[in-house]
């Protein structure tokens, strides 16, 4: 066991950690932050992307233990209580989701290629998310959602609201 | 009101959920004295376990315990009924597949209980497995989904032999894993003995009927929750072995377990769709009017169950094709028992048949569209009823329009762009839809607003926007006042979500409710009273809706790019035009086509399941060597949706959508492939050294 500091969406943690933890894990269950996924365990899908200070990685690629003294972001930080951010806006108004299950790690991935590169070419779009796999959308709406987050950044346009956007579904 | 509520592209209405992480999946369910379980999985194809030594697994730090055919609950593992399959429960020591389930790790955390099924020690007595194909015993299953395997019309074999014009070739297409992005996933508590399920499911009441069984316990007694689905596509479902497994590792432990099936183990036991030999026979004049047709299908099963994949269905039922005849037989393999996969049989038994038929364009030089229209069928070619809607022409007329069809110059090899070969191809959508009954309860309160209950599911197809769309437009009052209430078995009953039938089965149900409910507003001047509304129905498909023949339609056109050095594929462009009957959400539909055709792309060019011919194991078990398309991988593609009425189809006036977009997709690569080179591919995927001669 070592002990970790690490920031994560803001907030500072401190826990025991087995070496061996990955970051994901760390999220997902000694934090709850259930919102990053995991996908497969070759780093091939993305499911699991984050924000570690400002720039994406997989987190099942990282060992919790590695991420000691950095900022770590997840879905779960992106975007603030009061709005949505216009890639998670754009995502839902295009309908660059399906089951859901990759739009976390997507959206963050997406964050990150719009910070290298404000205003890409769909090319430089499909190329600079390939490392985000989507079995359902078959990515034409991603694409669209991409393009029109940047836009919308560019534009800083107003955002919706999270506040009424109530959980569906039963239990 | 002003805009028609139905067909409207709505914003999804869980999307805020999806985007922000909020959604729970299986997997991220907490139970508060909640373990890890992790399944050790066989690493012979066939053979019998000889031994296992658990003791430095159940000594490692964490694990509860270590579950193998020794200590595991006894449970009843056979199959329920003929769709079912027999399960893998840790019931006996025979071994019929790789990656079989032969014990489960339980331990405090995830990383432990991993840790301990490293340390379990497997030994083997191991025979010599058979994965191919050629080498399985073969049969002619009893039925296929209520059909005879063997099945004629007319005089094939006669038609065939006078035919001006003959073809026959053998099409291959390979085994294939689902790989929805989210694993199947369970968790399992016991109260007394009473069962709580969470589990990655595509029917909450199948996992409820089998696990009754299973544990020999009342179906009340069990309680399964799945609201959200990660994609599934067909390989959640059936209850695999893995769901048992969790109740009897949390019955062991004393505590609730969460398992999660790793991807590796996704090639395992949870069904997959199985590789086919396909011999078509195509007799015709030589104006292109087909004559005869033959189909006999050789497909793959496992050693103890029977999955026929019914690739006939899409010749059987698509061309005016006056003799006509199919076979399907099987072959056993040490493989797990194959299962749907989105559009089981039409999206093998159309690269078969639309390959085929490009084949017989060129052999006649007619232009492969023109074929298809001189071939056109106004009934149903096998039953000879009436479609209850057909907009197949406006399809090829809409793509074809859209792609500049008529540009193309015929000539195999004729066209290039740099140093690529480009070439276009064409093929058929076809999709049958089925329906089920189902049951909803709908209320409307004294405000009027409207709760729909279902125990359906939803995995990506929009079930909680489109329903209350559905209901919205009936009852007069916008969408935003409708809440769906899904994804549990204490709801009403609703049928698997799968094979294209959801909409028909549950839009339909929806439909009878929300009319009925509207008759009870009108009598009561339209004001609900003051303890409002409530009806529930069970909603059946009525006989006179057997006099016709529902199925979904399309067209697709893809343009390809190969390295004439390499042999190297690119869609470049793909267009595809469909008729799903009444398109109850624009936004949804169109996604499902978008990702079905990407589905067939996947199939023509990547998807590939590879056995090891001696031992028998899969060698490309993980998302590294089994490919699926990546953004980067796929062109833009356009959809078009041939919207209109269906009246005779059901209630809900849909056809299924979630499948026809791959049915056809793979054939026009295929076929554009051709096109661009003069080398036909058989054998699916087509990869780079197929293409170098
Ligand atoms: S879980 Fe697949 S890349 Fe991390
Ligand atoms: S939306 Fe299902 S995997 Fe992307």
């Amino acid at each position: 066991m070592e002990t970790v500091n690490i920031e994560v969406n803001g907030r500072s943690y401190s826990n025991e950690v087995e070496p061996r933890l990955l970051l994901v894990h760390y999220l997902r269950d000694t934090l709850g932050l259930t919102g990053t996924h995991v996908g497969c365990d070759t780093s091939s899908c993305g499911a699991c992307t984050v924000l570690l200070d400002g720039i994406s990685v997989k987190s099942c690629t990282v060992f919790a233990a590695q991420a000691g003294g950095h900022a770590v972001t997840t879905i779960e930080g992106i975007g603030n209580s009061g709005a949505l951010h216009p890639m998670q806006e754009a995502f839902w108004a295009k309908h660059g989701l399906q089951c859901g299950f990759c739009t976390p790690g997507m959206i963050v991935s997406c964050i990150d290629l719009l910070r290298r590169n404000p205003d890409p070419s769909d090319a430089e779009i499909r190329a600079g998310i390939e490392g985000n796999l989507c079995r359902c959308t078959g990515y034409e709406n991603i694409v669209r959602a991409v393009r029109a987050a940047a836009a919308a950044m560019k534009a800083d346009e107003p955002r919706r609201s999270v506040a009424e956007l109530l959980p569906v579904g039963a239990s | 009101m002003s805009q028609p509520v139905l067909g409207a592209p709505l914003d999804r209405v869980e999307g805020p959920g999806k985007v922000t992480g909020r959604i729970a999946y299986t997997a991220d369910n907490d139970i508060p004295g909640m373990v890890h379980a992790v399944v050790v999985e066989s690493t012979i194809a066939n053979g019998r376990i000889a031994a296992i030594d658990e003791s430095a697994a159940r000594s490692a730090p964490g694990v509860i315990a270590i579950m193998t055919p020794r200590n595991a609950p006894r449970v009843d593992a056979r199959k329920v009924d003929a769709n079912d399959s027999l399960l893998f429960l840790l019931q006996g020591d025979a071994v019929e597949f790789d990656r079989q389930p032969v014990a489960v790790a339980i331990a405090e955390t995830f990383e432990q209980a991993t840790y301990a099924a490293r340390l379990v020690r497997v030994r083997y007595d191991v025979r010599p497995p058979t994965t191919a194909l050629a080498s399985g015993e073969r049969f002619l299953p009893d039925q296929i989904f209520g059909k005879p395997a063997q099945h004629k019309r007319g005089m094939p074999e006669d038609a065939f032999a006078r035919a001006a014009v003959t073809l026959k070739q053998t099409y291959r297409t390979p085994t294939e894993h689902h790989n929805p992005m989210e694993t199947h996933a369970t968790i399992a508590q016991w109260t007394g003995d009473r069962l709580t399920i969470y589990d990655a499911t595509q029917w909450v009441f199948g996992v409820q009927h089998r696990l009754a069984a299973t544990f020999g316990i009342d179906p009340k007694a069990i309680r399964v929750v799945a609201p959200f689905v990660g994609g599934a596509f067909g390989c959640k479902g059936q209850t695999w072995s893995h769901v048992p497994l969790a109740a009897m590792a949390a019955r062991l432990a004393g505590r609730p377990v969460k398992l999660v099936v790793t991807r590796p183990q996704m090639f395992g036991w949870v069904g997959h769709r199985p590789q086919t030999e396909q011999v078509v026979g195509l007799g015709a004049a030589r104006d292109g009017t087909l004559a005869a047709v033959t189909h006999d299908v050789l497909s793959e099963t496992s050693m103890s169950d029977e999955f026929v994949e019914p690739s006939v269905v899409f010749s059987r039922d698509l061309y005016a094709v006056p003799n006509y005849a199919m076979s399907d037989t099987l072959s056993r393999l040490n493989i797990s028992k194959p299962t749907y996969q989105r559009g089981p049989g039409e999206s093998t038994g159309s690269f078969a048949m639309e390959s085929a038929m490009d084949e017989l364009s060129y052999a006649l030089g007619i232009d492969p569209l023109e074929l298809r229209l001189r071939n056109y069928s106004a009934n149903d070619p096998d039953s000879g009823k009436p479609y209850s809607s057909k907009r197949l022409r406006e399809c090829y007329a809409a793509a074809a329009a859209q792609f500049g069809w008529s540009a193309r110059n015929p000539k195999v090899r004729s066209t290039s762009r740099g140093r690529m070969l480009v070439g276009s191809g064409m093929a058929t959508a076809s999709r049958a839809t089925h329906r089920s009954p189902c049951t909803v309860r709908m209320r409307m309160n004294a405000d009027g607003n409207v709760l729909v209950q279902c125990g359906t599911i939803e995995q990506g197809t929009g079930t909680p926007t489109v329903y209350p769309q559905l209901a919205a437009e009936i009852l007069e009052i916008p969408p935003e006042r409708v809440r769906f209430e899904f994804g549990n078995t204490d709801l009403p009953a609703a049928p698997i979500a799968a094979g294209s039938q959801t909409s028909g089965s549950v839009g339909s149900a929806v439909v009878v409710a929300a009319r009925r409910m509207r008759e009870l507003l009108v009598s009561h001047d339209g004001k609900p009273p003051a303890d409002g509304f409530e009806v529930e129905l069970e909603d059946s498909p009525p006989p006179e809706e057997a006099e016709h023949a529902t199925q979904a339609f399309g067209a697709h056109f893809a343009e390809v790019e190969v390295d004439p050095d390499l042999g190297t594929v690119r869609v470049t462009r793909f267009v595809g035009a469909f008729d799903g009957g009444r398109i109850l959400n624009a936004k949804t539909a169109r996604s499902q086509m978008l990702g079905g055709i990407v589905w067939g792309i996947s199939m023509a060019l990547f998807e590939d399941t590879r056995y090891d011919a001696r031992s028998g194991r899969i060698m490309n078990a993980n998302l590294s060597e089994y490919l699926v398309p990546t953004n980067a991988d796929i062109p833009d593609v356009e959809v078009i949706l041939i919207a209109g009425d269906d009246p005779f189809a059901n209630p809900a006036g849909a056809k299924g959508i979630g499948e026809v977009g791959i049915c056809g997709s793979a054939a026009a690569v295929a076929n554009a492939v051709y096109h661009a080179t003069g080398i036909r591919i058989r054998d699916l995927p087509i990869t780079p050294d197929k293409l170098i001669r």
